[in-house]
């Protein structure tokens, strides 16, 4: 110690260069670390907020939509279709399950069991999140007029550009006339 | 190029100044006594435009600004407060909503004259590069700027380019959360558009000056593509050059003032009077017409992450095109092979624009059905698009690299002087060997 210390007063340019090294590579890792850690806050600020997250999930009088007809509400700033289906689009539906189809799920997987009547889908297409029209296309479906994507009467995409089936949101139902979205 | 300054300051006051801060002497050595190519065609004066175009754009945005309200439930509003109650508040925003269309046409042809005489090539990659990064800034600026008086277009306008990052495998929900701030587009998407719009012109205004340096230092290239090989060849920039481009742009600002006067709508969506309603989609989204060749583009792909890459990656070849481009002769003036693919270009943009703001069904030709090919229809707008977008990239990615190996080009001059000193019966009138000496 004593050694380095005096050979460090007298002569400033040899100073012990690993010694030298680590304070740099300490003290730019350390600035670097910093800098990692504060980059996170300045992305999540733009992450949704805590106000919105809170008035994520509304509550849905079944009661409202007769049988062939749809209710659109506004949910997370998004239509969300409520949808009392017939059964002849049930029927179609589950027909057409074993299909190709560019994103396959049967018509049972995309509602509740035993309420095969009640469709509950994100009114946003899933190319470019365009709202889709109920009745149009060529599947009795909803279709995208926008970049013509159609989808059957289960929600599904069977044509066109979008990637995905319509999203099923979370939802549950609290009796039988009520649901709970997201 | 510029080289050594010949600046004298004249009075105490610049001379104190000079010592201490030489601003005068570059502005002095950058548009007065810098040497301008002598044969400049009026392709040129749209530098000059541009910059008008920045500094309007900048000066009618801060002035809106002080009148607008930045949330969703104010914005549609208080643009329309603007038009009605606030003093000349119709004429700035017709200034700066058509301000963007003048902006776009005059960067169009900018680029274009850049392509047609090789701008792009050895000096120069650093300088066209530049001008690309403007350009990108200039597309999110002025998508952004769109997206503000929440109108319908806007924001479904926005609804349909953000959700384009939802393209990306794995991250891109998480990007679409992201830049909206929410679930959907909505006040927090708004409110970060508006402050990005704000901040993105000066972003502009600073590579534009970067791209004026690196201008400077390899020099302006010229209609011949041949660089300055003496005094002879070249015009001190002021007179010769801030004459004639105040001149173009005086009648730059008489279009720009026809639209402003005469039709201020012309080149704005009618659905964007309608206010923001997420639940109903207008039959038929278009953005502004400046996107219209890429939206095209997006929409000639099947598929929505490969329409995406397309979309992004036609302004990206631009990036590449100093490399893609083997030709040794950089001007097309001698190029009689790439002068007719340039054409055919210019001819696909306008076609691809076309297309953008056609519904992709639709028939190109109405009434006739004939062109049926296997499962597909090549009379619709979607097949066009497809084959206008096959032009374009192979025209950077194949055209171009295989011309510059085969075509012989014309003989191209020694000098920019040689061709009027050598035959003084052909030059017009008053193009005298050195103007720089007259007066």
């Amino acid at each position: 110690m004593a050694d380095t210390a005096a050979g460090a007063t007298t002569e400033p340019g040899q100073a012990d260069p690993s010694r030298r090294d680590f304070i740099h590579i300490a003290a730019i890792a350390a600035g670097a670390g910093g800098a990692a850690a504060l980059v996170w806050p300045f992305i999540d600020q733009m992450n949704p907020s805590a106000d919105t997250l809170a008035l994520a999930s509304v509550e849905f009088d079944l009661t409202k939509v007769a049988e062939g007809q749809q209710v659109t509400i506004k949910w997370r700033g998004k239509p969300l279709f409520v949808r009392n289906r017939t059964q002849r689009e049930i029927d179609a539906a589950v027909k057409d399950d074993g299909a190709s189809l560019p994103d396959p799920q049967t018509d049972a997987q995309r509602h509740k069991d035993g309420k095969a009547q009640w469709m509950v889908l994100v009114g946003s297409c899933t190319h470019l999140g365009c709202v889709p029209t109920f009745g149009g296309g060529d599947y009795g479906g909803w279709f995208c007029p926008c970049h013509g994507s159609h989808y059957d009467t289960s929600g599904r995409i069977r044509k066109g550009p979008a990637p995905k089936n319509l999203v099923v949101p979370e939802y549950e139902f609290l009796s039988d006339t009520k649901v709970k979205i997201g | 190029m510029s080289g050594h300054s010949t600046y004298e300051p004249k009075t105490p006051v610049t001379r104190w100044l000079d010592s201490r801060l030489p601003i005068i002497r570059l502005g002095y050595d950058s548009f007065i006594d810098y040497p301008t190519p002598r044969n400049l065609n009026y392709w040129w004066t749209f530098g000059a435009i541009l910059s008008v175009c920045l500094v309007s754009q900048i000066i009618t945005g801060v002035i809106l600004v002080m009148h607008y309200n930045p949330s969703a439930a104010g914005a549609f509003a208080s643009v329309e407060h603007i038009m009605r109650d606030v003093n000349y508040g119709w004429l700035i925003r017709y200034m700066h909503a058509n301000g963007a269309s003048m902006f776009f046409i005059a960067v169009y042809i900018h680029m274009l004259r850049g392509l047609y005489y090789g701008s792009y090539k050895a000096p120069r990659e650093v300088l066209w590069i530049l001008g690309c990064i403007i350009y990108l800034l200039m597309m999110a600026t002025g998508f952004m700027g769109y997206v503000l008086p929440w109108g319908q277009m806007s924001f479904h306008g926005a609804v349909v380019i953000t959700n384009l990052l939802g393209a990306f495998p794995i991250v891109g929900e998480l990007i679409t959360t992201l830049l909206w701030g929410g679930f959907a587009v909505d006040n927090p998407t708004l409110n970060r558009f508006f402050a990005l719009h704000y901040l993105l012109p000066f972003m502009i205004a600073g590579v534009v000056v970067l791209h004026i340096w690196a201008l400077h230092v390899a020099g302006q290239n010229n209609p011949m593509g041949v660089e300055p090989k003496s005094k002879a060849d070249t015009v001190p920039f002021t007179p010769y050059a801030t004459v004639k481009d105040a001149f173009g742009v005086s009648v730059f600002l008489i279009l720009f003032a026809i639209f402003i006067f005469y039709m201020p709508n012309a080149l704005g969506h009618a659905d964007n009077y309608i206010p923001a309603n997420p639940l109903v989609t207008p039959a038929h989204i278009v953005p502004e017409w400046y996107y219209l060749p890429f939206y095209a583009i997006l929409r000639a792909v099947p598929d929505k992450l490969g329409g995406v890459l397309a979309m992004f990656g036609a302004i990206g070849v631009l990036f590449a095109l100093p490399w893609l481009d083997t030709s040794k002769v950089r001007s097309m003036r001698y190029r009689p092979m790439a002068k007719m693919y340039f054409a055919i270009l210019l001819v696909v943009c306008i076609i691809l624009g076309f297309c953008g703001a056609k519904l992709p069904d639709d028939h190109v030709i109405p009434h006739l059905t004939t062109f049926r090919l296997i499962d597909a229809d090549l009379n619709s707008f979607v097949w066009l698009s497809r084959f206008a977008t096959l032009y374009y990239f192979g025209f950077f990615l194949v055209i171009l690299p295989v011309l510059g190996l085969v075509e012989k080009p014309l003989p191209v001059p020694e000098t920019i002087a040689s061709p009027a000193l050598s035959h003084p019966a052909s030059a017009p009138d008053g193009a005298v060997a050195a103007p720089e000496m007259k007066g």
